[in-house]
């Protein structure tokens, strides 16, 4: 099969590559692209390591074609992070609460919260373990994650 | 059910928190993990890489008659027993060496490696992988308890099937159980159990500098090049071995790693060039080692008060194919048998068997939480049938200071389980709603008691490991640190920081610590058994206040610190006799639950939490731990069912095999007491497993105190339940 050119916007930078017509978006991020935050955990689309955010939705990259990906924007783990270099408070809350153990599922457990507090500023615990229930984590057991949640929260009000 | 225990002002006066060392620092690794730039193993980048995947076995037992492979294009190869040089051995060096680096004539398991095909191209190396056919002559193979005790198909090890055999006594069962006026036995079933670190196995081998070199996600860097120099059969220093970040482990990256270095290091000694080996989720969940199965009967006699005069155990564990570490997990397993209690009088016999299963080996609590779980579940059996409350007939039993353990050794601990019980007592209400439930068909509430013993078993951290760590004044300020233990999640890189720099006077900020290279830094032993806090971070503590009296001769000056194991701890290795742990950690959890009487799917209400660790090192830390711990226990109660099917696991999926979500559990609400250890890092004990051991059986009681029925085996799924209730 003839590779196909893909170009997409992914944190905020317009890039440009060739594929296979096969490739995952989860593959191109990481091998052609050199985002390597997001992470492969399970393949299927059931642990929630590769997530990130396509044209403003949440999405497992395992799960999409890159070729889907053709003029979409994206937002990976890596432009999460503030202009100047520092910690988007959501990043600032899993320090603080000691929301990150392995640090495996934390880039797509942040994307998920970032993503939950972009449309709802002010969720109930419910709201947040649904909003983080697509992402795995074998290390915390969620407590610390969810109080960082609702933490970012508090400080994004500010 | 209800319980008559009082609460006493003393016991909760006695429940003090948080010594200095406790309050929390922002975790060192925390902000590059939260920025998704740490670099786990398959972010690594290497030049002219070659990727490599294992020909396994598709059959359980069987005799290889013939390997038809094609005709393998320039640069790809097909490596196997033959490829091992002159002087090596087809054999991986863990406790002992019968797991063979490659199949050679005859396969014992499904997984089992027959050769490494490697190249350039991952789907051409798949292509060549689907193109060989392996022609078999079937076996007959044995795969359960039965199967392995009467020999099905002819011995896999040795003569019987016996990976090992115990047997620990204490006073007379014998005499014992005549003078009984009531016996009370049960069979207690635990399961297989996948680890499910979230980051897949991976090792990258590489040829760097004339030596090869491996870049590995694992818990022991030295258990790799220990592995990879008797297979290759060269000096220790020929190998060198860098841990990557690791993204999760509880025991599956102990020794499985050197599963897949061996084969890696036999290609590159080959080859010359770097090959990487990344498993995929359906290839770690089907072909990694679990935790061993466990069938543990207990046969107890009672007096005419209730008090257990004599109690007999028959522990049988599955270690699957090849032996690894599973010896070590069945003293583990028959050492924790009594759990918390006193027995006058008992006997535990306990035998690990041989099957054409996936070679078992270490889970998080290595053997503890099967004993746990069998002597918990047993104990609640036994105050159903006299009518006691559960809560009252454990405490009485409890274990104290000065009783004899079932090593014939004193119980040094300052046991404060009745304190930490009333304190359960008063975050969860425990006896009221015990009360309240009794006629309520659908909730439930369980209480569960649980030591563990931190470090090597015996005199396992003298005679086997004698762990060295060394530091150094560096320029600026800072010091170096230099252990073997690595970072897997659990906060080792903070904790071993503020260790070291309480005793240097220090911003922990200023302690060096990089992942270990075994170039670089000295053996001070495997991160596993709770043993790194403890045992390495007092090898730190001790090693910090060396290198202060030195610090003033300047930059460069250097302090070393070897493990002496305390002289009042006595061990015999031959017999298991002696002080097995110089000290546990201690725990009580209690478990709520509500049970759908539709679907008889089990919804859990409430989690508690009561732990002593001797001293927390850092409070956030340690309840992460616990929350984290806790979780994946109730998995293996509930919902992570493991099976196997002809010898195969049937869960070969994350959408088969499932883990707590965020949905799945309220959280854990968890207290640490504080009772400091005199050789812990500022009194620390051993924690990592611990926090794994008691809510298996707390889940399981609450379960059968809301069905009023009697559970004996995890998980508890809900088609038990309905079974139970039929």
């Amino acid at each position: 099969m003839d590779k196909i050119k893909v170009t997409m916007t992914v944190n905020k930078k317009t890039v440009e590559t060739e594929i296979e017509p096969y490739a995952r978006l989860l593959d191109v991020l990481r091998d052609n692209f050199g985002f390597t935050g997001v992470k492969e955990g399970c393949g299927i689309g059931e642990c929630g390591a590769c997530t990130i955010i396509m044209n403003g939705k949440k999405v497992n990259s395992c799960m999409i074609l890159a070729a889907q990906a053709q003029g979409s924007e994206i937002l990976t783990i890596e432009g999460v992070e503030n202009a100047d270099g520092t910690m988007h408070p959501v990043q600032e809350a899993f320090l603080e609460k000691g929301a990150v153990q392995c640090g495996f599922c934390t880039p797509g457990m942040v994307i998920s919260s970032y993503h939950l507090l972009n449309k709802n500023p002010e969720p109930t615990d419910l709201e947040i373990k649904e909003a983080i229930s697509g992402n795995l984590c074998r290390c915390t057991g969620y407590k610390q994650i969810i109080s960082a949640v609702h933490m970012a929260a508090d400080n994004m009000k500010k | 059910m209800g319980s008559n225990i009082a609460l006493k002002e003393d016991d909760i006066k006695g429940v003090k928190m948080a010594a200095k060392i406790s309050i929390p620092v922002l975790r060192i690794d925390a902000r590059e993990k939260a920025g998704g730039w740490t670099h786990y193993i398959a972010d690594y980048e290497f030049d002219n890489l070659q990727h490599g995947r294992f020909l396994r076995s598709e059959r359980a037992r069987a005799k290889i008659i013939e390997i038809r492979k094609p005709d393998f294009p320039e640069g790809y190869y097909y490596i196997d027993a033959s490829d091992i040089p002159p002087g090596g051995k087809n054999n991986i060096q863990m406790i002992k060496d019968d797991w063979r680096v490659f199949a050679d004539g005859d396969v014992r398991y499904i997984g089992e490696t027959i050769a490494l095909i490697l190249g350039p191209e991952k789907q051409i190396v798949l292509d060549l992988l689907n193109q060989i056919e392996v022609v078999y002559e079937d076996l007959v193979p044995s795969f359960t308890f039965q199967d392995a005790l009467s020999c099905k198909g002819g011995a896999i090890h040795g003569t019987d099937n016996i990976f090992a055999e115990f047997l620990l006594n204490i006073g007379d069962v014998d005499n014992a159980f005549p003078g009984a006026v009531r016996v009370v036995e049960g069979v207690y079933e635990t399961g297989f159990q996948e680890h499910l670190y979230m980051e897949t196995q991976g090792i990258v081998a590489t040829w760097e500098d004339e030596k090869i070199t491996l870049y590995a996600s694992s818990q022991c860097p030295f258990y790799i090049r220990k592995s990879v120099a008797g297979t290759l059969g060269v000096p220790l220093g020929d190998i060198r071995v860098k841990q990557a970040a690791t993204g999760g482990a509880f025991g599956g990256k102990e020794h499985f790693p050197d599963v897949i270095a061996t084969p890696l290091a036999v290609a590159v000694n080959k080859i010359k060039k770097p090959v990487a080996m990344i498993f995929d989720r359906i290839e770690d969940i089907s072909f990694t080692c679990k935790r061993h199965p466990g069938r543990i009967s207990i046969k107890t006699g009672l007096d005419r008060d209730n008090n257990i005069v004599a109690m007999e155990i028959d522990t049988l564990v599955n270690g699957g194919a090849y032996e690894s570490s599973t010896p070590i997990v069945l003293q583990r397993a028959i050492i924790h048998g009594l759990g918390v209690y006193r027995i006058p009088n008992a006997r535990i016999h306990g035998r690990a068997v041989a099957t054409n299963t996936f070679p078992s080996d270490a889970y998080r609590g290595f053997g503890a939480p099967q004993g746990l779980f069998a002597i918990e579940m047993h104990m609640s059996h036994i105050a159903d049938e006299i009518g006691m409350p559960v809560s009252q007939f454990k405490r009485k039993h409890f274990i104290k200071t000065g009783d004899i353990t079932i090593t014939n050794a004193k119980m040094h601990d300052d046991v404060k389980l009745p304190g930490m019980l009333a304190k359960i007592e008063e975050m969860s209400d425990y006896s009221e709603k015990v009360k309240k439930y009794e006629d309520d068909p659908l909730r439930g509430i369980g209480l569960s008691f649980v030591n563990h013993g931190g470090g090597f078993t015996g005199n396992g951290e003298q005679a086997v490991i004698k762990g060295v760590v060394k530091m150094k004044r560096l320029e600026d300020g800072k010091a170096g640190l230099y252990v073997s233990v690595v970072e897997m999640g659990q906060g080792l890189q903070t904790a071993l920081r503020k260790i070291a720099s309480k005793e240097l006077e220090l911003d922990y900020l200023d302690i060096v610590y990089d992942n270990p290279d075994t170039d670089i830094v000295p053996d001070s032993g495997p991160t596993c058994a709770s043993r790194s806090t403890m045992v390495v971070g007092f090898l730190v503590q001790e090693c910090a206040k060396k290198l202060k009296i030195k610090w003033d001769e300047g930059v460069g000056a250097e302090a070393e610190h070897v493990y002496t194991h305390p002289e009042e701890f006595v061990w015999e290795q031959e017999t298991l006799q002696g002080d097995a742990y110089p000290s546990y950690g201690w725990g009580v959890n209690v478990v709520e639950v509500e049970l759908d009487p539709f679907t008889y799917e089990v919804k859990t209400t409430g989690v508690w939490a009561v732990w002593d660790v001797g001293v927390t090192i850092d409070e956030t830390i340690m309840q992460g731990q616990s929350s984290g711990g806790v979780i994946q226990a109730l998995g293996y109660a509930s919902i992570e069912k493991c099976e196997l099917k002809n010898g195969a696991f049937m869960q070969r999926t994350m959408a088969d095999y499932t883990i707590p979500t965020s949905l799945d559990f309220p959280e854990v609400h968890t207290v640490f007491i504080d009772n400091p250890y005199k050789y812990g890092p500022s009194g620390a004990k051993g924690a990592g497993e611990l926090v794994f051991d008691a809510a298996p059986p707390a889940y399981a009681e609450a379960v059968q105190n809301a069905i009023g029925k009697r559970i004996y085996e995890i998980p508890v799924t809900p088609e038990m339940i309905m079974e139970a209730l039929r």
